[in-house]
């Protein structure tokens, strides 16, 4: 806790450093909005440095505050973007620390591993083979082509439990700067030195290559052009009251210096300020949850989402099937079933295996103590019987599937009644699996096995399908298996027997009918299906291929992380549409403050408008200018948490905001510029 | 006033009551489905097309759309302005009207193909009956058509899919349809029904007739005002004047006024035959032929609102865009009343005018309105006329109280999107209706979309042009005028009126609107030159834009609708399109507003 308050305190530090360091005009020209700032501040400051040759537009007193005010809005926006930026730093610095320069033991192939020549892992190529070894780091991110080995990654996911890498199958990529703890593995490198996997993450976090998203680039052509106006604005109003003087034989009261700050007050600045920290944030939003976008455009996508598509094991059901009820056969009793099932399973030690034992206990309390395992003779399962059991004193044991057992009592020349296979086909249309217990050539009764489904996975689909965001199940099970568990899960729709062509067509089939498809995915027989999808996160346990094919990397590998994903990309745009509408919503005020004051001296009947009874006219320009300032800082929060986000339709979620961001951006200037405007007031006279 | 109500309610509803099956006409014309006038109309429309070379079914990109109806423009421009600067050569000239000045011509010919109808002359002192019916009429007609044509092409950009074959349809297929089934028919009847009312329809030269009253002037032209006239001579308290000439006659104007006068008010045209517009008792003589001219002002704008739903096939949408103009429509328009009928304390100074209302007195403001009128039909002629571009008038803005006159002002610097010109408006309302998807859409978490299709940088680029090409216009032209020490001669009024006076003059042709306040002599070569570029921008630069925006759109494939999607028919919606046009025009125009109306306002 206390670590965490001095990285704040840190952050800050350095992120004050840096908004002075970004008055520098080459970042300055990166944000149309702020750089009119930035040149109107300038302007003013050269008003008041020729307001001591005698060339007076407004009393230089007043010309030097106004000037004083507008580096401060400029300052406020470069510390926005700049606090936003060192959370990503700071994440960068601490993954960087971890990337050292290591020694890789470069060997010529699989065959001649002893042939063993050491060099810096920057000398590395793309294809070279290395042996690590327990102790050592992973020198560059690769795949493991032989061996098998704990690693730790917590360099990267934080994680502190070791991870398996094997060579084959979906576990075989490391990445470098993580470490093996156990046995040693070979490993072809499959990235160049500095272009690893760690390198991108740095640049990621770091934000060093961000780009403008679609999104932020047409929000900007509306701000630009809403300055636009206001500076068409400001300029005709000057030469209406030039106009107007030469009518009345008067001199034009209004100065430029005024001018300029309507101007900024008008101007977009509030969101043209917070912009990029919006952008910034979302990312480190997403950082914080573990996933790694390949690019801004992945999270603005993901806000779009209408389809996700769902692992059924993990993400909706446990991932193992657990004992759910004994059913007796036949006549038998339920106490009969339990102890032969329990005897049966207590080698198994399967995740079913076990519940069975635990439901035996439970239900029956039958004790396992007493048994002497060592006259017990354990059959194991194979896939070639499809079943498992137990052979003692005479007596053998077998429970499987119906099939397996079925054959098993007919060859023993018994009977498999068909209130057995009556039983067997309702537990399999729930879902369930049936296991059938058979003793000698007597089948006792089925075991029920049930896909158990998470806890509030039910009400999160519920929610997701509000916001308009369909579920679809994907698993391997059988058609009937799968509707059970899909019924029970509340998803909209599943694919059962899902094979990677499958589901690649599935996902092909939505975007077509116009959807947005997102999916999660690890196996390198995922890649064509997480290169179609709209927003594809490859889990970090994953294959290479897969973590290519994706445009987002979960370090957790956490199947629900998708729907995390949803919501930050949601709030992002949310953020975004919500601080614009504040924006606007503010000038209404600001013209209440500045316009009266701003004509007074042409007709002094305007002075009605000033309906927050602004002290004088110079007071009002100073507080509106000063508003528009500090609401700057006072919005960073808000711009790096982003808005309130919640699952409700969009309907609600437009009257909902735009109640608070946009009645509220109305109401909250004309409150604050009064307060400010009776402290200057009281200040200056 | 409960009568009042209804004459203001029954305008409305008879109006849009017409509208509603004229859009399913337009969108069956449009789409080449058979309507009751097929029969007779399709051969003639084959045989054009043979003419123009083009098939029914063609369909070009959305550049060549663009360069087709700019070139058809251009030819316009040339045209119309050879036409007036040679009248004097020209047949079919009675009068004998001389050549119009090359600065006037240019001027009126740019107002006349952008739609706009600004009038720096008077049409009976200036044009030629050659002029008016073949160089300004078909102007009317072709640029009304044009406004409608690229309507339909954004209305197929929305709908129709690239991939599965559609098109963004032909400008000449699209022109033709619009001339032979819409508005040449429209126009006949209109123009029958005005003729039988008493509008002039005649190639005969003006006459004259006797004065029951002669008046005497002075050598320099001006009115002696207290004279009094005795055996040809003019006496002022008992003296002589010797320079004086007495008028006994007057030059009663004629001409093929009703023929042009149906399609100013039907594609929001507006500009007059006479100088004084539909106040002229030749243009518009009776209440009957002024309820079927206000009426036509509204008319296909309205109707367009409808074909619109009817053509992408979701009539939601089409109610809720007509639901955002139409409570825009009833809320200017009960500003501008209210105001009218309330009048101004000045106007009773020394009990100069009744504004209370009794039974043979109308009450209110009648000051620059006609008797045969009244305020009720002037009102709600001037909201119409300026809600869409028509810019025709049948009372003088000039004379409105301070807020009254300023609501047709702020009608026309929202962007005229409130029902608007013919096509122009709604697809400037579309312009509007992305930048509300835009942020609307932000606040919900979804990158927008509006009918399905998304809204990537490029065709924001091309909204906000639309949407601010009007604010944009006028500020800039009146801004950079108010520089030149020349415009303050053309102000007839000091002070904050004489601002309005000038303020309107630019937001007339920066809204490509054409209406006059009046009181600002606006035919000098600075003011037909920046005027006339300011229509010309006003009037390419958001269409072009709307042609992109189609020519995009028609590339996307449809996003599929879901609860996460934001709805854009409902009553929500429809609020925030009405938030975000108040807001744009409020944030562009509210302290020119401040120096002009509402400082007249607050020193009454």
């Amino acid at each position: 806790m206390k670590s965490e308050h001095t990285m704040e305190k840190r952050i800050m530090a350095i992120a004050i450093v840096d908004a002075v360091k970004k008055l520098h005009p080459k970042v300055q020209k990166e944000n149309p909005v702020m750089l009119l700032v930035y040149i109107s501040a300038i302007l003013v400051t050269g008003l008041y440095v020729i307001s001591y040759f005698g060339l007076k537009d407004a009393p230089s007193g007043y010309t030097l505050f106004i000037s004083i005010v507008l580096w401060f809005t400029v300052l406020f926006a470069n510390f926005a973007e700049a606090i936003a930026e060192g959370r990503g730093k700071a994440q960068a610095d601490s993954l960087r620390s971890s990337k050292k320069q290591v020694n890789a033991n470069k060997i010529p192939s699989i065959e001649k591993a002893n042939e063993i020549q050491v060099i810096p892992s920057t000398r590395l190529k793309k294809g070279d083979l290395v042996i690590v070894r327990a102790g050592e780091m992973i020198p560059l991110d690769g795949e493991v082509i032989e061996g098998v080995a704990s690693v730790d990654e917590s360099a990267i996911t934080g994680e502190s439990a070791p991870v398996i890498r094997e060579s084959g199958g979906d576990r075989s990529a490391v990445t470098g700067s993580t470490s093996v703890i156990s046995d040693h593995i070979i490993i072809r490198v499959t990235s160049e030195p500095g272009k690893g996997f760690l390198d991108q993450m740095i640049a990621m976090v770091e934000g060093a290559n961000r780009q403008k998203t679609p999104n932020e680039k047409a929000l900007e052509i509306f701000l630009v052009a809403l300055t636009l106006v206001f500076i068409l604005v400001t300029m005709s109003l000057y030469t209406y009251t030039h106009f107007i003087a030469a009518d009345q034989g008067i001199n034009n009261p209004v100065s430029v210096t005024t001018m300029v700050a309507l101007l900024v007050c008008l101007a977009p600045t509030t969101i043209g300020a917070l912009l990029s920290a919006i952008g910034i944030a979302g990312m480190s939003r997403l950082n914080r949850v573990n996933v790694l976008a390949m690019s801004g455009r992945a999270i603005e996508a993901a806000g779009d989402v209408d389809i996700l598509m769902l692992d059924k094991t993990g993400t909706i059901t446990f991932g193992n099937r657990q004992a759910d009820d004994f059913i007796p056969v036949d006549g038998v009793q339920s106490y009969e079933l339990a102890e032969a099932a329990q005897l049966s399973s207590l080698a198994d030690e399967t995740p079913e295996g076990r519940s069975i034992v635990i439901l035996a206990k439970t239900k029956h309390q039958i004790r396992t103590e007493h048994i002497d395992t060592s006259k017990i003779n354990f059959i194991p399962f194979s896939a070639k019987t499809r079943m498992s059991g137990v052979s003692m004193e005479g007596i053998e044991i077998r429970k499987g599937a119906a099939e397996a057992i079925k054959a098993y009592v007919v060859k023993n020349v018994g009977t498999f009644s068909r209130e057995c296979g009556e039983v067997v086909e309702k537990i399999a249309n729930k879902g369930g699996t049936p296991l059938v217990v058979a003793k000698g050539n007597q089948v006792l009764g089925v075991i029920y096995l049930k896909d158990i489904v998470k806890e509030g996975v039910k009400e999160k689909f519920a929610d997701l399908r509000k916001m308009g965001v369909k579920t679809i199940m994907i698993t391997g099970d059988n058609p009937k298996t799968a509707a059970a568990i899909a019924a029970e899960a509340g998803v909209d729709d599943f694919l059962a027997e899902a094979t990677p062509e499958a589901k690649l067509e599935l996902i092909r089939e939505y975007q077509q009918k116009g959807h947005l498809v997102a999916m999660t995915g690890d196996g390198t027989n995922d890649a064509p299906a997480l290169a179609q999808a709209d927003v594809a996160v490859a889990m970090n346990t994953g294959t290479q291929a897969a973590k290519e094919a994706g445009n987002m990397v979960d370090l957790d590998s956490s199947p629900t992380k998708l729907i995390h994903i949803v919501q930050i990309g949601k709030q992002l745009l949310m953020t975004r549409g919500s601080l614009t509408t504040f924006s606007m919503a503010n000038d209404l005020a600001k013209y209440f403050a500045i316009v009266p004051a701003l004509f007074l001296g042409l007709y002094p009947q305007l002075s009605v408008l000033n309906i927050m009874g602004l002290h004088s006219p110079e007071t009002a320009v100073l507080s509106a200018i000063i508003f528009n300032a500090l609401v700057i800082i006072f919005l960073i929060p808000l711009a790096l948490k982003g808005v309130k986000y919640r699952e409700v339709s969009s309907q609600r979620l437009l009257s909902s905001n735009l109640f608070v961001y946009g009645l509220g951006g109305i109401v909250t200037p004309f409150i604050c510029i009064k307060v400010i405007d009776i402290i200057l007031s009281s200040i200056w006279y | 006033m409960s009568a009042m109500v209804i004459e203001y309610g029954l305008y409305v509803g008879i109006l849009v009551l017409l509208a509603m099956p004229l859009g399913v006409y337009i969108g069956k014309v449009m789409n080449g489905e058979r309507v009751f006038l097929s029969l007779v109309i399709t051969p003639i429309e084959r045989l054009i097309y043979r003419f123009l070379k083009v098939s029914a079914t063609a369909q070009s990109s959305w550049k060549q759309y663009a360069k087709d109806a700019i070139a058809l423009s251009a030819c316009g421009f040339v045209v119309l302005f050879l036409i007036q600067i040679s009248q004097n050569i020209l047949p079919v000239n009675p009068e004998n009207k001389e050549a119009v000045s090359w600065d006037l011509a240019l001027n009126t010919a740019i107002s006349f193909i952008t739609n706009t109808n600004w009038q720096a002359y008077s049409g009976e002192a200036t044009m030629s009956y050659f002029t008016q019916a073949l160089g300004l009429t078909v102007q009317n007609f072709i640029s009304a058509g044009m406004g409608i044509a690229v309507l339909f092409v954004i209305i197929r950009g929305l709908s129709h899919r690239k991939d599965k074959d559609q098109g963004l349809g032909n400008f000449w297929v699209d022109m033709t349809r619009i001339h032979l089934y819409i508005l040449l028919p429209l126009s006949l009847v209109i123009a029958c029904l005005l003729v039988s009312q008493g509008v002039v329809q005649t190639f005969q030269a003006s006459t004259s007739g006797a004065l029951i009253e002669p008046f005497a002037v002075d050598g320099d032209g001006e009115v002696i005002a207290n004279g009094s006239i005795l055996d040809d001579r003019v006496t002022v308290n008992s003296d002589v004047v010797e320079e004086a000439t007495i008028i006994k006659e007057q030059l009663i104007p004629l001409g093929p006024a009703a023929s042009q006068i149906a399609i100013k008010q039907l594609g929001t045209n507006g500009g007059g035959f006479f100088g004084v517009n539909s106040a002229h008792p030749f243009e518009n003589p009776t209440s009957v032929s002024n309820f079927i001219q206000m009426l036509s002002i509204l008319l296909i704008p309205v109707a367009l609102v409808f074909t619109f739903g009817r053509n992408i096939r979701d009539k939601k949408q089409g109610y809720a865009i007509f639901a955002s103009m139409f409570i825009l429509l009833i809320l200017f328009l009960s500003a501008s009343a209210i105001n009218e009928h309330l009048a101004t304390p000045q106007l009773e100074q020394d009990g100069a005018v009744l504004t209370a209302v009794t039974l043979d007195q109308s009450g209110g403001n009648m000051e620059g309105k006609e008797a045969r009128f009244g305020i009720v039909s002037s009102v709600v002629w001037s909201v119409f006329t300026t809600a869409a571009s028509n810019g025709s008038v049948n009372s003088m803005l000039d004379s409105y109280t301070p807020l009254g006159g300023m609501i047709p002002m702020i009608l026309i610097q929202l962007g005229e999107v409130i029902f608007g010109g013919v096509g122009s408006g709604l697809y400037g309302m579309i312009g509007f209706i992305i930048v509300t998807v835009f942020i609307a859409g932000l606040m919900v978490g979804r990158t927008p979309e509006y009918l399905g299709k998304k809204i990537s940088p490029f065709e924001m680029k091309m909204a906000v042009l639309i949407c601010l090409a009007t604010p944009i216009s006028i500020l800039a032209s009146s801004g950079f005028a108010a520089l030149i020490p020349s415009v303050h001669y053309s102000l007839n009024n000091g002070g904050a009126h004489g601002f309005s006076e000038f303020l309107y003059a630019f937001t007339s042709a920066g809204g490509n609107n054409g209406s006059a306040f009046a009181g600002f002599s606006a035919d000098t070569t600075f003011l037909n030159i920046t005027l006339g570029v300011t229509m010309l921008l006003a009037r390419y630069l958001p269409m072009i834009a709307i042609l992109a925006i189609a020519g995009s759109m028609v590339e996307k494939k449809k996003v599929a609708v879901s609860s996460g999607t934001l709805s854009t028919s409902s009553p929500l919606f429809i609020f925030m399109v009405i938030l975000i046009v108040i807001l744009m025009g409020a944030l562009s125009f509210l302290p020119a507003l401040a120096l002009g109306p509402i400082a007249e306002f607050l020193s009454m």
